[in-house]
């Protein structure tokens, strides 16, 4: 290895001479930008760089001496440079050449900026509400167009992602819901004892299951699960550029990507849904079994009792508006993601939290829609 | 001292294989001091594994590998961290990370490696970025704002970053204009002469093979053949006859020599 590189200030009758040597690499970048300082006895005098002594170069060392070239230029030095190795001198050449390397200062940010970002922020939710509304639109012409045609329906994509989204899901749900249901036996026992109403748990297990908790932790489960995977799927596709590669061969991503997506998601939602209720009341007889002394014959006939078949078609017709949300939010920020892998990352975070949150607010149109029919 | 060994890169007895299909057979390659090597060959011929397998993403089936004078195998964490340093590489469609700026994938390693001054690092960022041809803006940008070539110049820029000894190029000059193509070459070659840096290009610029490689390494058979323009011109092989006789080589002026 060559001396590391130095840097000896002198002086000589009216020149003040820097000599440079050793090896000015990026290792010694930092202790070479310190030592290069102009001291005070420079002053007046004309200067010299001295590379005679210099073994090696590479562009962080020729940055080093433009920069100091530079500044004693700006303090008013004639300055010289005396060059040594012709190599090195090519490279040094070369720096000193490029012009413009430093763009010019960025732009200072004011309350005017500030109060544009609030419009434009307001803009882009707006222009996404309207695009997700054609794009809406746009799938169900697609579906409607593809009711007319099935055989152009593409089955294998459908079965595909029904066994993704569906039969895949089959034991986180199983599992959650049958969680669900042993805590809604277990505190609903709990509480309801104070009143001396313990048999009433079943009628409230049966009625928040079927009604509300099975179908809305699903498409809970569903969102985060396959919501997710259709954004990453069709955002990476769109990276890829496959997407455009699809439309140049004159297929539309609507029909290919889309279309067996939703249809598969709306079967599988409210399949996995009728599972989760069977789980959740699983989980709640299990529970009734432990705590109330209740046996499983018996709870099956305090069930019957206790809930109509209402109740399970209120819980169930759910599920594939809900599977229809995801699925079609899914696909909308899929399709939305353009250029960088951290889009689709920010897109399918996007895409699970409104999916998500439209679910919750279409339940609850719906527990409003209920009550006023009087189911 | 290790440095100043003649091969900067040997490779002995490299096999690579993808299940049955076994891609190199006892590949033997040395890659001298202040060279510039073209690797060529056909396509599936195992090029980019062979650049993979050099920098340690790819495990080779067995064989040894030399660089800077260490084995490569037997060499701890901490020092494998610093020949990583002295390298840089330059993948095919650059690689740059998505969710930094151009200027911030240039200082990427420069923060990992060294202790500059955050000034000097956004000068020198800035240096590099204009040394690889871009316009000093392209900084602030970020890769998806940038087109295929100027992505290509970026990831120069940052291979170049910690002015490395090697330089691993995956088809530098491909997607680039023949103007845009010549001054990279030409860069490469000014940055090699000063740097006394030694370049692994994988190319299949019949042009950059022509000006800026010293020597070319044929990817053929599952072995490699090195030897300069001349020797191979004289090599009898059906497909490097084809490769070096055809109209495209004739174009690039090789078939006057």
């Amino acid at each position: 290895m060559n001396d590391p590189g130095w840097v000896k200030f002198s002086t000589s009758g009216s020149m003040a001479i820097w000599s440079c040597g050793g090896a000015w690499t990026i290792d010694h970048a930092t202790r070479l930008a310190r030592d290069l300082a102009i001291p005070a006895e420079a002053k007046g005098k004309a200067a010299l760089i001295d590379l005679a002594a210099m073994d090696q170069l590479d562009t962080s060392g020729a940055w080093l001496i433009r920069r100091h070239g530079n500044a004693l230029v700006e303090a008013g030095f004639k300055v010289e440079t005396k060059e040594g190795d012709p190599d090195l001198a090519v490279l040094l050449k070369r720096v000193v050449e490029i012009q413009d390397v430093l763009p010019s200062e960025p732009h200072r940010r004011n309350l005017g900026d500030k109060v544009a970002e609030i419009g434009a922020s307001v803009e882009s939710i707006l222009t996404e509400s309207r695009d997700l509304l054609a794009f809406f639109g746009g799938l169900m012409s697609a579906l409607a167009r593809l009711t007319m045609t099935p055989w152009k329906l593409r089955w294998n994509a459908i079965f595909s992602h029904l066994e993704q989204t569906g039969l895949n899901a089959l034991p986180i749900v199983g599992l959650i819901n049958l969680l669900v249901g042993v805590v809604l036996a277990f505190q609903g026992a709990d509480q309801l004892a104070r009143f001396g109403a313990q048999t009433f748990t079943i009628n409230m297990l049966g009625i928040s299951v079927l009604r509300e908790m099975a179908v809305l932790l699903t498409a809970i489960v569903v969102a985060g699960r396959s919501g997710s995977a259709f954004t990453a799927q069709i955002g990476t596709m769109q990276v890829n550029e496959e997407v455009d590669a699809l439309r140049t061969i004159g297929l539309d991503p609507m029909d290919v990507l889309v279309v067996p997506r939703v249809i598969a998601l709306m079967v599988a939602l409210p399949l996995l849904t009728f599972f989760a209720d069977m789980m959740g009341l699983l989980g709640g007889g299990l529970m009734c079994l432990v705590l109330l002394d209740i046996s499983f014959g018996q709870y099956l006939g305090l069930l019957n009792q206790a809930i109509t078949v209402n109740h399970f078609w209120v819980g169930i017709v759910k599920a594939p508006f809900f599977a229809a949300l995801i699925a079609l939010i899914g696909c909308f920020e899929g399709l939305r993601v353009s250029g960088s892998a951290e889009s689709v990352g920010r897109l399918t975070t996007r895409s699970v939290v409104e999916a998500i949150f439209l679910v919750i607010i279409v339940d609850a149109l719906f527990s409003i829609l209920f009550s006023y029919i009087g189911v | 001292m290790a440095q100043k060994q003649d091969n900067v890169i040997s490779l002995r007895g490299i096999v690579n294989r993808f299940g049955k299909q076994v891609l190199h057979d006892g590949l033997d390659l040395d890659v001298r001091r202040g060279e510039v090597i073209g690797v060529v060959g056909g396509s599936g011929a195992g090029k980019s594994v062979l650049m993979r397998t050099i920098i340690g993403l790819n495990r080779q089936a067995s064989g040894s590998i030399s660089v800077l004078g260490q084995r490569m195998d037997q060499i701890s964490d901490s020092e494998r961290t610093k020949i990583e340093a002295r390298w840089g590489v330059l993948f095919q469609n650059g690689a740059l990370f998505s969710s930094l700026t151009v200027a911030e994938n240039v200082q990427a390693p420069m923060r990992e490696h060294t202790d500059l001054s955050p000034q000097l690092m956004d000068e020198l960022a800035a240096l590099k970025i204009r040394l690889s041809g871009l316009p000093a803006e392209a900084g602030a940008k970020y890769p998806s704002q940038l087109s295929g070539g100027m992505k290509k110049r970026a990831g120069l820029a940052r291979a170049l970053a910690l002015d490395p000894d090697i330089l691993f190029l995956d088809e530098p000059t491909a997607g680039l204009d023949p103007i845009g193509a010549a001054e990279f070459d030409q860069l490469i070659r000014n940055l090699q002469r000063s740097l006394g840096l030694t370049v692994v290009m994988i190319t299949h610029d019949l042009d950059s093979l022509v000006a800026i490689c010293d020597r070319i390494a044929i990817l053929i058979d599952r072995r490699i053949r090195v030897g300069t323009l001349e020797e191979h011109l004289k090599d009898e092989h059906p497909w490097i006859k084809e490769y070096f006789h055809g109209p495209r080589a004739r174009a690039a002026g090789i078939g006057a020599q």
